[in-house]
């Protein structure tokens, strides 16, 4: 059976530095992967290309038998897939519940129910009660949620997570841990994260896939993962063994 | 429909309208000639500022060359008249037609090629001067002589020709600025406005969630400036001459721009209302300083009330008086005042709050 | 028309082109590092052309010999309006800095107005209608002068830049506004430095350019647009960019004079504009951002 997601050889250089070199893994569906590495390794890159903003030297990607390869971002997330910005990029003149309810038009012309499906989404990720306020008047985490349920409003069939654990005390990551398992539970959303919170990436995901200058390096479950020399090398350090 | 017009608007805001337009309406029985030019002079920015309110305020893109298409559809309604005698009823849609074309290529060329921020300004500059040029050796329309329409003193309103008294022109264009005002609150409201918000502040994250910025910042342009054509028909049809080097000059779209700026970018009530605060008072002060014989002295002051109002509230007075009369029922939006996600050239202390 | 008069409006094309150039360098520098568009350009090189002007009426002496201090004057005035005005605007959106440049150029021609009158003024200097003959060339004395006086500003301008700690700063600015801020360089004060040394630029440019033509309140549009086609053109940030577009433009404003017709030479600088900006917004020689 073909799988949900195929990323094939992708490789991106910027001007003579391979940010991207050959990676390819796959996703069935309904599943929760985590791609980990050091600062630079290409995460946030491989992440650019599925979403489209830019487009692979070499190399395809395709979800669901659609090939995604060099479509222009507004095109992909039709196609299915949704993204949170690493650094988190709200409309600030806009109130949440509006920044969520423009998400939600991807697939609805009417106001009314945009802003209903908006309601709901923010009610998931625990926002609804601060709906009215507008983006510079909500905490951190909470603004990371908030560029989760605009990209969850889309109703995609890949969610593409950018390190929203960061800068959230253990607490709220089990909260935001909860929160994705739950969702992935009840609507079988596949989602892809980067993290670095390894706390997070242990309780969240099933496989782990492991990126370092550019190269996949190593992949598997986890707990292999961690395990795993080259990864503790290059990454993790002894004190994660 | 009525819901997305009335929406949220509490019952204040709406009697203040009414009153307001109200006033509007009886305004030319109790105001003498002078008066009343100058209150079609205030109706007519405030009619062209919401055009460009929308481009800037709604979809961010900042444009300094809204004299271009008024200019262009004065010069196609006027052209027809002079040249096959098309009555202006009907050849207001070729002023239409004319300056969506115009917003088309300009858009087209800059978004095709991502041009942005300071540049797209400099690009509407740059076509203005052009088309400008371009008129001005144009003899067909008169060049730079000037194209001249038959004055015709009527005392009776002649809706079809576009021949009549300032009142007529004053009604007209208050039909068409509460015309534009409803149509901006409808399309605010609507998916397309919210898009519009959407891109002006961050066109990346706006197409992350599926928004086809190029098409929308497209319509965008092509609407204002197909509003803009209008008001050409209307300024032709008034003045009876064009001259190029008038109808066309930069000072004509910083003074389209001045009501919407003092107002309120990006706010609904704020053209109209930077608009008929600002255009009484330039003509007061005009008339006051014209009794002190220096030259220059209305600039002046006018240069100083500008910088004063962009240093001290660039949101505009507009907001400051909707909260002081309280009219505020759903929580107004805050206007795009902050850089956007549009800017060019953007220092890089972030505006991300993560920090460093 | 006969060769000699067609190089003869060619080079003097060239010559303008170096002034051009000269008060273009003020736009770029302006943008490149504080990342503001000028746009009272042309209104600020009008007032140092005022200045020259009532400064030569009074005192005598050439423009040329007031230049170093209508400069330094127009520095203080450029320091003072970034430190204390366009400052407060530079966290908002792009038309508020426009607006204010633009109200500030209202104000500044409404000066200019109140104080010297809507008349066209000059000054005559000795050798105003002298002129070098080589050979079948005939160049006039002035723009010579005024040539040389404008090459020896840039060439002032760019030794500043490469080789004096301060230049090095303000380049580090411009480059990166926070690295700047975290190796501890006072930015505010670099920007305010760089505004005057752009309207120093001006400041030269107006003296020399009184030299070569008469002054009146108006004049300063239709110089703040040259300066934005040159500087689009050579780009935006660059210094050697600037003077290429400066003698570009004056070139191909004089050739287009004699090609088309002269009224529409505008509109070719124009055209060439849009070209730029749609097909490399960088210029000849910018960098992309």
């Amino acid at each position: 059976m073909a799988p949900f997601l195929a990323v094939q050889g992708i490789s991106k250089n910027f001007r003579g530095l391979r940010a991207v070199s050959d990676v390819s893994f796959e996703m069935p569906k309904g599943a929760i992967y985590a791609l980990i590495g050091p600062n630079g390794a290409g995460k946030t890159t491989t992440f650019n290309m599925i979403a489209g903003a830019f487009s692979p030297d070499a190399g395809r990607i395709v979800l669901d038998g659609d090939d995604l390869t060099g479509r222009r971002p507004d095109l992909i997330c039709h196609a299915g897939v949704g993204r949170t910005f690493q650094v988190v990029k709200p409309f600030r003149g806009l109130t949440v519940e509006d920044n969520v309810a423009v998400g939600a038009l991807r697939w609805t012309g009417d106001i009314e129910e945009a802003r209903a499906y908006a309601i709901e989404t923010l009610a998931l990720l625990g926002l609804d009660d601060k709906r009215a306020l507008t983006p510079e008047h909500v905490t951190l985490p909470d603004r990371k949620r908030l560029e989760v349920a605009r990209a969850l409003a889309t109703r995609p069939k890949l969610l593409l997570l950018d390190e929203v654990m960061a800068g959230l005390r253990p607490t709220e990551t089990d909260r935001m841990v909860a929160t994705f398992k739950e969702i992935n539970a009840k609507t079988g959303l596949t989602i892809l994260l980067i993290e670095h919170v390894m706390r997070a990436v242990m309780a969240l995901s099933q496989h782990v896939i492991v990126l370092n200058h550019g190269e996949k390096i190593a992949a598997g479950t986890p707990q292999e993962v961690v395990r795993d020399p080259a990864v503790v090398e290059c990454y993790l350090g002894e004190a994660a063994l | 429909m009525i819901r997305r017009l009335v929406g949220q608007a509490n019952a204040r805001t709406l009697w203040a309208l009414a009153a307001l337009l109200a006033a509007l309406i009886a305004a030319p029985a109790f105001a003498n000639d002078y008066v009343l030019t100058v209150l079609v002079l205030a109706l007519y920015y405030a009619y062209t500022g919401q055009a460009w309110n929308l481009m800037l305020g709604f979809a961010g893109l900042l444009s300094i060359g809204q004299a271009m298409f008024v200019g262009l559809g004065a010069y196609a309604a006027a052209g027809l008249f002079v040249q096959f005698g098309v009555p202006p009823i009907a050849g207001v849609f070729l002023s239409i037609v004319v300056a969506c074309i115009a917003g088309a290529i300009v858009g087209y060329l800059a978004f095709r090629f991502a041009i942005g921020g300071v540049y797209f300004a400099l690009l509407t500059i740059a076509f203005s001067e052009f088309t400008r040029i371009l008129i001005d050796n144009w003899a067909y329309l008169g060049g730079s002589r000037g194209l001249f329409l038959k004055v015709s003193d009527l005392r009776h309103w002649d809706l079809i020709n576009l021949r009549g008294p300032p009142q007529m022109f004053y009604y007209i264009l208050l039909v068409l600025t509460v015309a534009v005002f409803l149509f901006c609150r409808y399309i605010l409201n609507s998916k397309i406005g919210y898009y519009w918000q959407a891109i002006r502040e961050d066109e990346e994250a706006a197409q992350a969630i599926g928004i086809d910025t190029f098409r929308y910042k497209i319509y965008a342009v092509v609407i204002s400036s197909g509003i803009s054509g209008i008001a050409g028909t209307i300024y032709a049809f008034y003045y009876n001459n064009l001259f190029p080097e008038t109808v066309f000059a930069i000072s004509g779209s910083v003074d389209m721009l001045l009501g919407t700026v003092v107002g309120g970018v990006g706010t609904l009530f704020g053209p109209i209302f930077g608009a008929l605060i600002l255009t009484p008072l330039g003509e007061a002060l005009t008339a006051a300083t014209a009794s002190v014989g220096i030259p220059g002295i209305k600039q002046f002051f006018w240069g100083l009330v500008v910088a004063a109002i962009v240093l001290v509230q660039p949101a505009g007075l507009w907001p400051l008086v909707y909260r002081g009369l309280r009219l505020g029922g759903r929580r107004m939006r805050p206007p795009p005042v902050l850089r956007g996600g549009n800017a060019v050239g953007q220092p890089a202390v972030g505006r991300e709050e993560e920090g460093v | 028309m006969p060769l000699d008069t067609v190089v003869n409006i060619l080079i003097g094309g060239l010559l303008t082109g170096l002034i051009y150039g000269l008060s273009s360098l003020g736009l770029s520098v302006i943008f490149g590092v504080v990342k503001i568009v000028n746009f009272a350009h042309g209104e600020m090189m009008v007032g140092a052309m005022f200045l020259t002007l009532v400064l030569v009426r009074w005192a005598g002496f050439d423009p040329l010999m007031w230049l170093p201090l209508v400069a330094i004057v127009l520095f203080g005035f450029g320091y003072v309006l970034q430190r204390y005005l366009i400052e407060r605007v530079a966290h908002l959106a792009d038309y508020m800095q426009f607006l204010l440049m633009a109200a500030i150029a209202t104000t500044l021609v409404a000066a200019y107005l109140m104080i010297f009158g809507p008349d066209d003024q000059s000054i005559q200097v000795s050798y105003s209608l002298d002129s070098y003959a080589i050979g079948p060339l005939i160049i006039d004395k002035s723009r010579v002068y005024a040539a040389i006086a404008a090459v020896a500003v840039t060439a002032l301008l760019f030794l500043f830049f490469r080789y004096t700690l301060l230049g090095k700063a303000i380049r580090a600015c411009g480059d990166n506004y926070m690295g700047a801020l975290v190796v501890g360089l006072n930015v505010r004060r670099l920007y305010a430095f760089t505004f005057g040394i752009g309207a120093a630029c001006l400041g030269a440019a107006g003296a020399i350019m009184l030299v070569l033509i008469d002054v009146q309140p108006y004049l300063g549009p239709q110089y703040t647009l040259l300066a934005f086609v040159i500087v689009i053109i050579g780009g935006l940030g660059s210094l050697p960019g600037a003077m290429l577009g400066g003698i570009l433009i004056g070139f191909s404003e004089a050739l287009a004079g004699i090609v088309i017709q002269p009224s529409l030479k505008s509109a070719f600088s124009f055209a060439l504009l849009i070209l730029v900006l749609l097909l490399r917004p960088q210029g000849l020689l910018g960098r992309r951002t």
